[in-house]
């Protein structure tokens, strides 16, 4: 939570300035009955028009000069707030960008998008109302119960009682519904995950024809969330009424013992009207104060959970050495194990091999046999548990992210693209490529054909997602858009299972022929994708099964022949 | 406006007992909040002077005015229970409307809509509804009733200062409307603008491992923060338009204050005889009810804009409502009896009229008949799903199943003939056993466990850590070819007469690909099946192969006439193995 106080700082003036002009704004309020009391003690008693007629014209002038410190409030404040939240939003983007994986899939990206859009916005709201109501509320509960010492201390000591019980009736309202608002968001989130899901899946909904099943769990979700709200609802809805009774049977006890105090002489009659009205406006100001607490209560539970995220660092430092390119080795794994987080068994057991610059991997192997999490440990989403993984002759831990990034281009396993032009998809490595670059990348991967098919070519614009293309396309597409950047290694994991062969071998043909220095790390799941492999490692279980080339393979290796001849043999 | 508002309350039908209620608790919770000051005022009285307390008199008034209290509290309470009924119950409402809405439009509807803006107004469009709704019912209730009860007084003690109190209030209103107006645009765009963030930020954030990894990080960055405050400076103006109104209101009720002490004083001096002398008193509780009077409307217009943000969000939301749905096939047949004869005839078929793609396409389907589909991406294979399960319609031309029209039955029952295995695997979060028995909700264990051994999926599922009741989600590691294995369990739980595999093996290793296939095998046996492959091998035994190239059938027969024939399929065959 302090944390997040920082981003008040460069608003410190408006942070200040606002509730000061709120301030002035109230107590030129208070002016006014004291002006209307001359205007009918003096005014009336004597006849004078005039006067009256002055003071009436004092009474607009003070309203204007309130009118004028209010709007000045409220602008400080909408300034302050919205730089804030503007400000905030963008640090917690920026956050988010230094995550590694393993942080990012904990974190989940739907809350990340949730805290980016509600919380913030939330955490913001609770400033501005803050600058708003903060300042005037306190003043009229401390200037009230001042006037009241003054008069009367022994009547007072009902105010020194009231106020506690109040205090008290607040806190614990605020303490009861903190963590609840935070559930109900929870609740919020699981309802915006499974919508989106169901988004992705509509396909395979309809095809069951589970809509309507769909839309049961959706109504039941919603009628979870809606009894939860409830529950809130029921504690925060008492907060109002009890502080108005409260106050009030405050009131009641002035009355009795004020009376008293008016029988024995130590109090006159004004005297008791003046503390029934400083009574009133206590309490004016309280609820104004609870509807503060209210707002800021929710404020404050969407800023822990921003906060919470500003905690969460990467756990994978930033090297500082720039890789060298030309390096002889390109990688190099040397008895290399790791497990996900929070998994049982390892995903990868004492991997170790070398391959040479300009040189070819193939990984094949079974369906989680940790093929792709191989892939990533060379591009650095995740960092070895034990041993090293050297890129480029050094260690990847030692190594810039961000440089070593840009040396390798990665084409996913699922086809992702991203709103916006094709152009605009392809230059994602390199935001400078010329025309050219992109044409030629397209060629090698086999995207020209179809790109200039499309109603604007490399113009076309793709919809979030890059829904509005095939599989195939999106593929040769995340190929292209890998090969923009001209990288010394390309890691293709499996992206290519979504092509037909023809294509798939034009595409290994351009490669040679196009990217003849270009290391190659290859994941795939057909044998003749790797044939000419320099070399081929066979993974089974997380292990290394066994690693050379094609030709020793077939020789030495019972799953890799297992694999080729089940191919071959059709 | 007007109409949205309408139709929110529409929404909130079912809760017009809690309205009512609501109503009610407020009139008698706020007109009893406003007999208080004058039973102090009375109390007050009894207190007159030293010795001269009239304590039975205070302790009557005393004790009427605690049941007051008492009472006005509870109702208050009461109120809020109402409102919080009805807010909440309206918004459920509005949010189911709008995920069953999901269900029925036409999937070329949420093909063609940014995830991000659709993903905005279902979750923090309808949040923002809720608080307007919320905020304003409470409000605007307790504003109302507190306006007329004060006017009900002040009647009763000068008839034409509280028509110039009345004559005067249009000021206020007016500078309110106008001020809501503004508002109204200003918190449109900034809704716009928060929904264009929020398809970015859905975009970027989902996509944070392939932003790394291109290091796109500062451009993400700046493509956010150029939004981001164009967002800010849009959302500091409707803020800063939309807290006008209160101090502007409170201007003119000090306005209004100033008149009726002017009016009351001249008038009881008797400049202005018309007015009518009051007492000193009269004057002070007159002054007291005027400013209780004026003060909701500083609130009502506070909540207006609140309101006025609610009702753009609405607004928002039925444009999604307002989307054509799927047209009605409840009047359709059933599909009867599925035997399996396909016939398409003559069919065109194009995503943008722009763009023809499928063109005079026609082919005849025996029961039983195994169709494999093959040709370069992009030819138009997947659209041929697309057509057959209905979720595009074709554009001209028919397809008949069992001689009947797809258009004149039912799509569930159309679609409930068809098993299908699609490329994009889809998981949902759930455990492995609800994701296998996603077709058939009542399967028992022994048979979700069977179809997992058929679609070896079983081993992998073995050593998850809870096995099959593992929680699994999209992104939860699950690799392509396992999340594969999951959808083809799926099909062999649901046992549907005619498949449709499109690619379904294709991020299966070959090794587990071959075991599936001799399940896939007994399953397509006197099933009519469509297979989509690239893998030409997990094609060859299929009774009929149909090439296709830029929308068009070019070669159709079994492997061995085409291979013999030499053509476009022979050549992609080899080249499957030139390497």
């Amino acid at each position: 939570m302090q944390k997040l106080l920082r981003f008040l700082a460069p608003y410190k003036r408006e942070l200040f300035l606002g509730p000061f002009f709120k301030l002035l704004e109230a107590i030129f309020e208070l002016i006014v009955p004291v002006v209307m009391a001359r205007i009918i003690d003096g005014g009336i008693a004597r006849g004078d028009a005039a006067y009256v007629g002055r003071l009436s014209g004092l009474i607009v002038l003070l309203g204007a000069c309130g009118l004028c410190f209010a709007l000045t409030c409220q602008y400080l404040a909408a300034k302050c707030a919205f730089g804030y939240g503007t400000d905030l939003r963008e640090a917690l983007y920026r956050h988010i960008h230094t995550l590694s994986p393993a942080e990012l899939d904990r974190l989940g990206s739907a809350r990340l998008v949730s805290l980016l859009t509600n919380d913030v916005t939330a955490s913001q709201s609770g400033v501005n109302m803050f600058i708003r109501l903060a300042s005037r509320a306190p003043f009229l509960v401390v200037g009230a119960i001042v006037m009241s010492l003054i008069i009367d201390w022994q009547l007072s000591l009902i105010f020194l009682a009231v106020a506690p019980v109040i205090g008290w009736l607040l806190w614990f309202v605020m303490h009861r519904t903190i963590p609840m608002y935070g559930e109900n968001q929870k609740r919020l989130d699981r309802i915006a995950a499974r919508t989106e899901e169901d988004l992705d899946g509509v396909r395979v909904i309809r095809a069951f024809s589970r809509q309507k099943q769909e839309t049961q769990d959706f109504a039941d979700a919603c009628a979870d969330l809606e009894a939860a709200q409830l529950r809130v609802g029921r504690i925060s809805a008492v907060l109002n009424p009890l502080t108005f009774m409260i106050l009030n049977l405050g009131i009641v006890a002035v009355l009795w013992f004020g009376g008293i105090h008016v029988d024995t002489g130590r109090l006159s009659q004004g005297d008791l009207t003046a503390f029934t009205n400083y009574m009133t406006q206590i309490l004016l100001a309280m609820v104004a104060l609870a509807n503060l607490i209210v707002i800021l209560t929710r404020a404050q539970a969407s800023s822990l959970r921003v906060a919470e995220v500003f905690e969460v660092t990467s756990s994978m430092q930033d090297g500082t050495a720039q890789p060298d390119p030309h390096s002889e080795e390109a990688v190099c794994f040397s008895h290399v194990s790791f497990s996900y987080p929070g998994a049982g068994d390892a995903a990868l057991t004492d991997i170790s091999f070398t391959l040479h610059r300009g040189g070819t991997l193939g990984i094949i192997g079974g369906t989680g046999s940790g093929k792709s999490t191989l892939a990533a440990l060379i591009t650095r989403a995740y960092d070895a548990g034990e041993g090293t993984v050297r890129v480029f002759g050094q260690d990847v831990r030692g190594l810039t992210l961000s440089a070593l990034h840009r040396c390798i281009g990665t084409v996913p396993q699922k086809a992702v693209l991203m709103s916006g032009t094709v152009a605009e998809n392809l230059r994602w490595a390199d935001p400078d490529a010329p025309e050219e670059a992109l044409h030629w990348a397209a060629d090698i991967a086999q995207a020209s054909e179809f790109i200039d098919s499309l109603p604007f070519g490399m113009q076309t614009r793709l919809v979030q997602g890059g829904r509005n293309l095939s599989g195939g396309q999106k593929q040769r597409l995340t190929i292209a858009r890998a090969l923009v950047g001209h990288p010394a290694m390309l890691v293709l994991d499996d992206s290519m299972s979504a092509l037909d062969y023809a294509t798939d071998a034009a595409l290994r043909t351009a490669l040679r022929a196009q990217c003849s220095g270009m290391t190659q790390v290859i994941i795939s799941q057909r044998a003749t994708s790797l044939m000419h492999a320099d070399l081929i490692l066979v993974l089974e279980d997380g292990r290394c099964v066994g690693q050379g080339t094609h030709d020793t393979l077939l020789r030495e290796c019972a799953v890799y022949r297992e694999i080729y001849e089940s191919q071959m043999h059709q | 406006m007007k109409g949205t508002v309408l139709r929110i309350l529409r929404f909130s039908g079912p809760f017009t007992g809690y309205l009512i209620l609501a109503v009610v608790s407020a009139l008698i919770g706020v007109s009893l909040s406003l007999i208080v000051p004058i039973l102090i005022g009375k109390a007050v009285d009894c207190a007159a002077a030293r010795g001269g307390v009239d304590f039975r008199g205070l302790l009557l008034y005393v004790l009427v005015l605690s049941v007051c209290v008492l009472a006005s509290t509870v109702l208050q309470w009461l109120q809020g229970l109402f409102i919080n009924r009805l807010a909440f119950g309206t918004v459920r409402r509005l949010r189911e409307a709008l995920t069953a809405k999901l269900g029925t439009v036409p999937v070329s509807y949420i093909d063609g809509s940014a995830r991000g803006d659709l993903m905005a107004r279902i979750i923090p469009d309808i949040e923002t509804v809720s608080d307007g709704l919320l905020q304003g019912f409470a409000q605007l209730f307790t504003g109302a009733v507190t306006i007329l009860g004060t006017l009900v007084f002040m009647l009763s003690i000068n008839v034409k200062i509280t028509a110039v109190v009345v004559v005067m209030t249009p000021l206020s209103l007016l500078l309110a409307s106008q001020l809501a107006r503004r508002c109204h645009s200003a918190f449109e765009k900034q809704a716009a603008l928060r929904g264009e963030l929020g398809a970015l930020t859905e975009e970027l954030v989902g996509s944070q491992k392939l932003v790394r990894e291109f290091a796109y990080e500062e451009r993400s960055i700046g493509r956010f923060c150029e939004i981001n405050a164009r967002l800010g400076e849009a959302g500091r103006k409707a803020t800063f338009l939309s807290s006008l109104s209160n101090p502007s209101t409170r201007f003119v009720n000090g306005l209004i204050y100033a008149a009726v002490g002017t009016f009351g004083a001249l008038g009881t001096i008797g400049v202005l005889p018309w007015v009518g002398a009051m007492s000193v008193g009269q004057l002070a509780s007159f002054l007291s009810y005027s400013n209780q009077y004026t003060k909701p409307f500083n609130e009502i217009s506070g909540v207006m804009a609140e309101l006025q943000n609610a009702v753009s969000c609405a607004s928002r939301v039925f444009e999604v409502l307002d989307a054509p749905d799927e047209p009605d096939d409840s009047r359709c047949a059933a599909a009867s009896e599925c035997r399996g004869a396909l016939s398409i005839e003559d069919v065109s078929f194009s995503y943008l009229p722009e763009k023809p793609l499928i063109r005079h396409f026609s082919m005849q389907v025996q029961p039983g008949q195994r169709i494999a589909i093959v040709g370069p991406t992009g030819c138009g294979k997947s659209t041929v799903i697309n057509l057959l399960l209905r979720f595009y319609d074709v554009q001209e031309g028919r397809i008949l199943l069992d001689g009947t029209d797809t258009r004149e039955m039912t799509r569930d029952s159309l679609r409930s003939c068809f098993g299908m295995v699609l490329q994009e695997t889809w998981i949902f979060t759930g455990t492995v056993a609800e994701n296998i028995a996603y077709g058939c909700p009542d399967a028992t264990r022994e048979e979700i466990v069977r179809a997992a051994k058929s679609a070896h999926a079983h081993s992998f599922i073995g050593r998850l850590p809870q096995g099959y009741d593992t929680v699994i989600s999209d992104a939860s590691g699950l690799s392509q070819g396992q999340k594969q294995l999951l959808c083809i369990a799926r099909i062999m739980l649901t046992d549907p007469p005619m498949l449709i595999l499109d690619e379904a093996t294709s991020s299966i290793d070959l090794r587990t690909e071959q075991r599936i296939q001799r399940d896939f095998e007994k399953l397509m046996q006197g099933r009519t099946s469509f297979i989509i492959a690239h893998r030409l091998s997990t094609i060859r035994t299929a009774d009929r192969i149909l090439v296709m190239k830029s929308g068009q059938i070019v070669e159709q027969g079994d492997h061995a006439s085409l291979m013999a024939q030499g053509g476009f399929y022979a050549s992609l065959y080899k080249s499957q193995f030139a390497g």
